[in-house]
This record gives C-alpha cells, structure tokens and sequence, in this order.
C-alpha cells in the first residue's frame, strides 16, 4: 500500500499513521508529536482546513482535534484508508 | 532540557528538605491532567471556588490553592497544577507542573502527598497517556474521570472496575459544574492518605519514543478491556466547526465576534462608566466642601482622585472585555480564532496565538501582554509582547475624540461616512499596520529564526462555567485596580507635587503651573519638541501622560488654565487648543499618541511578564524614537502643504 504525508490528505480522508517524525531531526517535536496522540496504528483524519490557501490543517487523532500546519503534518506518514 | 540540567535537578528525598513543613498535619493534594480537561473547574467544584490564586515564584505561571474539609473532618490543602499534556515539558507551564510533581524544587510547591489525576472521560485515548505516567511517579493517585454527564450522552459505557483494576488506582467519575462525585472522590482521597505513604519518584528522564508508544498501547488495552460501549464521535463540535471553521463563513463568524466585541468594549461600558464617573466627581467636590482649602485638600481631590479615578473610569470596559474572553476561551473559540488567523499571521512572523493577545491590547496592552503566556517559543513571545501596545488601546479613546472634535471638520465624505469617523478608524488603522510592521521588522532582524511551530488543540466546545467564569472575572478585575491603582496613585501624588511647586511669586501674571517644576521642566524640554510641532505646554501635559496616556486631557488643562476638567467642557479645552494650536501640532500630537509607549502599567507588566528590566526599557525607546519619528515627518510634511 502506497504511504501519503499527513498534508497530502484531503479533507475528509483518514489515513493510518506508519511513520511519525519523518524528515525532523528533532526528538523533542516527534515526541510532542505523540504525546498529543501522533501515534503509529492510530487513525488521523484531515477534517478541516483554514481559509486563504489551506494551511493549517485541523485533524482528528484518538479523539482529539488538532491543529498543525502542513509543513509539520508532512512529518506524520499515513497510508489513507 | 539537556542531560546537565537533569543531573543538576538531583531529586532530594522529601525528609531531607523540611523549609515548607509549617503545617506538618496539612496534607497536599494536587490536581494534574491534559489541558482542556475541567480541570480548573473540578478544583473550583472541590474548594467551593475559594482559591488562592498567585503566580509561581520568578515565573508568570498561574498558581492556584484552596481547602477543603472531607465528611470525616480532616483538612486539605488542594493544588491546581497547569494542564500538561505529558511529562516531558516544553512550555514554562509544564515544566512547574513536572518540577512540582517530581518534588524538584520544594521552594516553589511543596511536593504533593496525593495526586488527584484528572481525565476528560470524552478523551480517555489520550488522557489515560497522562495518567498511567502519573501512576509511575509513585505517590499515591486517584484517578477523576471528569465531564462523565457528555461521555455518557454520547453513548459511552465503561465498566469502572476494570478501569481501576487495571489501571491499580481507584476511579471516581465526576461532573464538575454540578459537583457531582465531589464527596466520593474526597472520601477516596482520604482512604487512600490514611493507607499510603508517598514515595519518592525516580529521577526524571526523558522518555523515549519507544516508551511513549508502549504507554499508549497499554492504554489501548486498558480500554479495549474497559469499554461496555464506545461513544459515538462528537457530532455537535463537528457540525459547529464545519461553520465555524468554514474559510467564508467563519471569517464572517470571526469578523462579527469581535466587531460585537469592540461595539460592546466601546458603547455598552459607556453607561457604568459615566456613572463611575459622576460617583468621582461627587466624591471630589465632597471634599472640596468638607474640607478647608490647602495642600492636603489639594493633594486629595486633584491628585489622589482624579488620577485614580482616571483609571477606575476604564473598570467597565475592561471587565466587559475579560467577559467575552473568558467566555470564548471557556466555550473553546480561541483556539478557532488563531487556527483562521494563523496564516495572516504567520506573514508577518508571528504565532497564530499571538492574534489574541493583540486583540485584547485594543481594550488595554496589560492583558494583551499577560495573555502572551500560551506561547511557547520565547522569540515570539517577546514579539508578541513588544508590538502589543501599538494596538490603540482604550486610554487613547479620549485623547483622539477631544482632538478630532477641536481640529478636524465634521463633513460628510461619502454617503453616511464622515471625516471624523474616518480619521478615528483611520487611526485605529495606523496602530495596527505599525504594530504589523514593527513585528515584521523584529522577526527579520533580532528575533530571526525558524517560524514558530504551531500545534494546538481545538477543544470540543461546551457551555463555558458560569462559576469559572464569574470568579475569573473577578480575579481580574481585582488585580486590574490593585495594580493600575498602585502605579497611578504613585504618579499622581508626584505630578501634583511637581506641578503646585514652587508657589508662584506674589502677583505673579503667568497660571500657577509655569512657575512650579512641571513649568521649568517644560520650557527645558521646549527645544526638543519644537521640530514635531509642540510646544512647551504640551511638553509639560506629556510628561505625566507617560504614566498613563488619558493623564494629558487633564494635565493639558491645568496648563492651559481652563481649570478643572468637567463633563462638557472638552469644547472648551477643544477651542482654546483651536486657536493656540496648528492644525501641523494637532496631527502631529495625534500620530504621537498612535506610536508612544505612554503606559507605566504596559511598562511594568512587561517587565513582570520577562523578568528582566531590558524589555520595558527596549519598548520604551524603540516605541518613542517610533513617535518622534512619525510626529516630525507629519509635522513637517503639514506645514510644508501649508497648515502649519
């Protein structure tokens, strides 16, 4: 099954996290990451954009709703569902 | 935090560190769970709202403690502790939370003897993460599984008793606003005090990602376990956000929030205010009568009450305006507002999050800058926190109406627009294209560096807690006059001072004032503000508008000898201004007033909310230097046209 980056989605499409922190070097964001629920096997969904060229991304993870840009949502590697 | 630091933080055994035992008796409870969990209103449902709310010492992070009484008699000492999302801290806040709990520094919080872990029952898939590294610590938990009356309606079913045996804790659910499950979580607080003593925790690592993963796994399992039922997803937040966070309609949504905001900020304050108003004038001419003409009548009513009151006239307004903030952070908006404006923000460098900040620097800069304290990133802070007090603020209100009435012509322009309301939106404009400016200015050149890093939650919404709500309120209110009045009645005391001494000679011709101090002070300054256009009765009537900017209608005043401000007479003051006055050193004045840091309150909040003297001092001069600049190039550009 071919992987997206989170910010590849489009609204409405969910997508199995594979890989967190992908192309970061920083430990600190990978866990910050996942201490909000960026988890691998978890499902995220990409439920809302913000106006004017849609960034940032608001997106559902373990029940919760998260905003982050798509430059860091493209850290996060999903394949969709 | 680097390895060093941990090594330095060496943990020290409680017995070891007795400095916070007064009350030996006295046992700790503190509250630890995610933000956005109730937390805040569980710990006003246990104290009965009677906290005791400070700041951690040397950091600006909120501090909350009360007490309670359980059924059997025994008092304890709650703690709330700031939301966290896990251990390993990032913002100031998490840190105090994970230095407390971890009995770090027993300077700044006593370490806890129990933990009352808090977790939103809605979100238990990433609440429990919290909770199961708070059980690791090893002091005794009790977990409070909070906003159960929603998880409920939305369908969830737990089997409580596998929770707890699962998570070893016992599990209370609880619904704050109506403190319900308060006595039973009480009645296991005090159960598990009398069966347990807390040990000490182990030395704070940072977790790596394996643990991280592990944790949320054994959640899962936990829950998997648990759950008779799962809850349905939250379909009312969804259907709010499709509008609110639609790109058209919730920019219209945005736009009216806080056009509504502003229209109350500015005409619905105006009712308590001119009453307060009054109130202060009854109260001056009160002494005026009571009491026998001299230096201590004097110092009362035309220092100490019409510097004071000059500030408690603004009471109204800013607890209008902490109303609707505390209602829209409590009903969960915030977070929606900086998501639509991360993007405007973000182009000129600054934090999504630094949009709210600056729209409560239109009411006044002091909040403005207090609510700074969400952003993690110490470069956009500072930013956030230097630019905050370009934004015209509500002490500038009085100022702009008086000059604007005396010098500007009230023609119509187009249709119902006239030149007035145009010059007073107009300068409105100018505060926030400069604050934008100057923000870009700074993030290019000292506060260079990556764009911040935006991850944040957008909480489910939820009626806000008319009891939060209210106590908040009033905590602000409180602190605003505390504070606002220490620092005016200061200055006013002095300027009073400076402006009735010396006494003029006998038979003097020239008012009171040019002979006094303030009168020397601003003919040796006349020099200087000649090139923008004033002269040495504005500079006079300036220096003590650097206490506070609405000082200069009053001060200007008393240079002019119009005598005592009263209602109705700024046309008085207006004219005699029109005839004395071009209409270069009008503009000039006005453009001053957009761009001069004119606040001893913005000045002392910031260095209160930086902990250092170099911030107030850098707003100070780049914020006048701005102003000299701006009011020469409109003096000069004025009288070059031909209206000097």
């Amino acid at each position: 099954m071919k992987t997206l980056k989170l910010g590849q989605l489009q609204v409405g499409q969910r997508g199995r996290i594979v890989r967190v922190g992908v192309g970061s070097d920083s430990a600190d964001w990978v866990q910050r990451l996942m201490a909000m629920g960026f988890l691998e096997g978890s499902i995220a969904e990409v439920v809302h954009e913000a106006p004017f060229g849609g960034d940032p991304l608001a997106v559902r993870v373990r029940g919760t709703l998260l905003a982050l840009r798509r430059q860091e949502a493209n850290t996060i590697e999903v394949i969709p569902v | 935090m680097n390895e060093t630091e941990v090594l330095q933080k060496v943990f020290l055994p409680e017995g070891l560190n007795p400095t916070r035992s007064k009350s030996p008796a006295l046992k700790t409870v503190a509250l630890a769970g995610n933000p956005n969990c109730g937390k805040t209103a569980l710990f006003n449902a246990i104290t009965g709202g009677k906290a005791k709310v400070g700041n951690y010492p040397g950091v600006t992070v909120e501090r909350k403690e009360g007490r309670v009484r359980t059924s059997s008699g025994t008092e304890l000492r709650i703690v709330d502790l700031p939301g966290t999302y896990s251990l390993d801290a990032k913002t100031p806040d998490e840190l105090i939370t994970r230095d407390v709990l971890f009995g770090f520094d027993q300077t700044v919080e006593k370490s806890p003897d129990l933990l009352i872990a808090v977790a939103d029952a809605t979100q238990l898939e990433r609440n429990l993460g919290l909770v199961l590294e708070l059980r690791k610590l090893g002091r005794p938990t009790v977990l409070a599984l909070n906003m159960m009356d929603i998880a409920k309606q939305r369908g969830l079913d737990l089997d409580l008793d596998v929770l707890s045996k699962e998570l070893g804790i016992p599990v209370v659910p609880t619904v704050a606003p109506r403190q319900e499950g308060v006595v039973e979580l009480l009645s296991e607080v005090e159960k598990k005090l009398n069966n347990e003593v807390a040990v000490a925790p182990s030395v704070w690592i940072q977790t790596s990602p394996e643990e991280i993963r592990g944790r949320f796994s054994e959640v899962d399992r936990i829950l998997r376990l648990a759950t008779r039922k799962s809850s349905s997803p939250t379909i009312w937040t969804d259907r709010v956000d499709r509008v609110v966070l639609h790109p058209l309609w919730g920019s219209l949504i945005l736009f009216c929030v806080f056009g509504l905001m502003f229209q109350a900020i500015f005409n619905w304050a105006e009712i308590p205010k001119d009453w307060i108003e009054s109130q202060i004038r009854v109260l001056s001419s009160v002494l005026y009568e009571v009491m026998a003409p001299g230096p201590l009548r004097s110092l009362l009513a035309d220092g100490v009450i019409a510097g004071v009151g000059s500030v408690i006239v603004f009471l109204p307004q800013i607890s209008l305006l902490f109303l609707f903030i505390l209602f829209l952070e409590d009903c969960g908006y915030m977070p929606r507002a900086a998501f639509l404006m991360d993007k405007w923000m973000g182009k000129v460098g600054l934090h999504g999050r630094a949009f709210i900040p600056l729209l409560s620097s239109f009411a006044c800069a002091v909040p403005g800058i207090m609510a700074t304290r969400t952003i993690e990133n110490r470069r956009d802070r500072l930013t956030t926190i230097l630019v905050a007090p370009l934004m015209t603020c509500s002490a500038r209100l009085p100022v702009y109406s008086m000059l604007i009435a005396a010098f500007i012509p009230n023609r119509a322009v187009l249709g119902p627009l006239r030149l007035q309301g145009l010059v007073m939106f107009g300068l409105y404009l100018f505060g926030v294209l400069a604050a934008l400016l100057v923000a870009l200015l700074l993030r290019s050149t000292f506060f260079r560096g990556p764009k911040p890093i935006l991850l944040m939650e957008l909480p489910t919404y939820k009626w806000p807690d008319a009891k939060s709500v209210a106590l908040g309120l009033f905590e602000r209110a409180r602190l605003f006059v505390a504070r606002a009045g220490t620092v005016i009645l200061s200055v006013s005391i002095l300027l009073w001072f400076l402006s009735t001494y010396p006494k003029p000679p006998q038979g003097a011709m020239e008012p009171a004032i040019s002979y006094s101090f303030a009168g020397k002070i601003g003919k040796g300054l006349e020099p200087l503000v000649r090139p923008i256009g004033f002269n040495w009765k504005i500079a006079v009537a300036l220096i003590p508008s650097f206490a506070a900017r609405e000082v200069m209608i009053g001060s200007l005043a008393t240079v002019y000898a119009v005598g005592e401000q009263k209602e109705g007479s700024t046309e008085l003051l207006g004219d005699r201004l029109f005839r004395d006055w071009s209409l270069a050193t009008a503009l000039s004045l006005l453009v001053w007033y957009v761009l001069a840091c004119q606040c001893l309150s913005t000045l002392a909040v910031t260095r209160r909310e930086t902990n250092s003297w170099r911030w107030p001092a850098v707003m100070l001069i780049y914020m006048t230097s701005l102003a000299y600049l701006g009011s020469f190039l409109t003096y000069q550009l004025a009288s070059y046209l031909g209206l000097g």
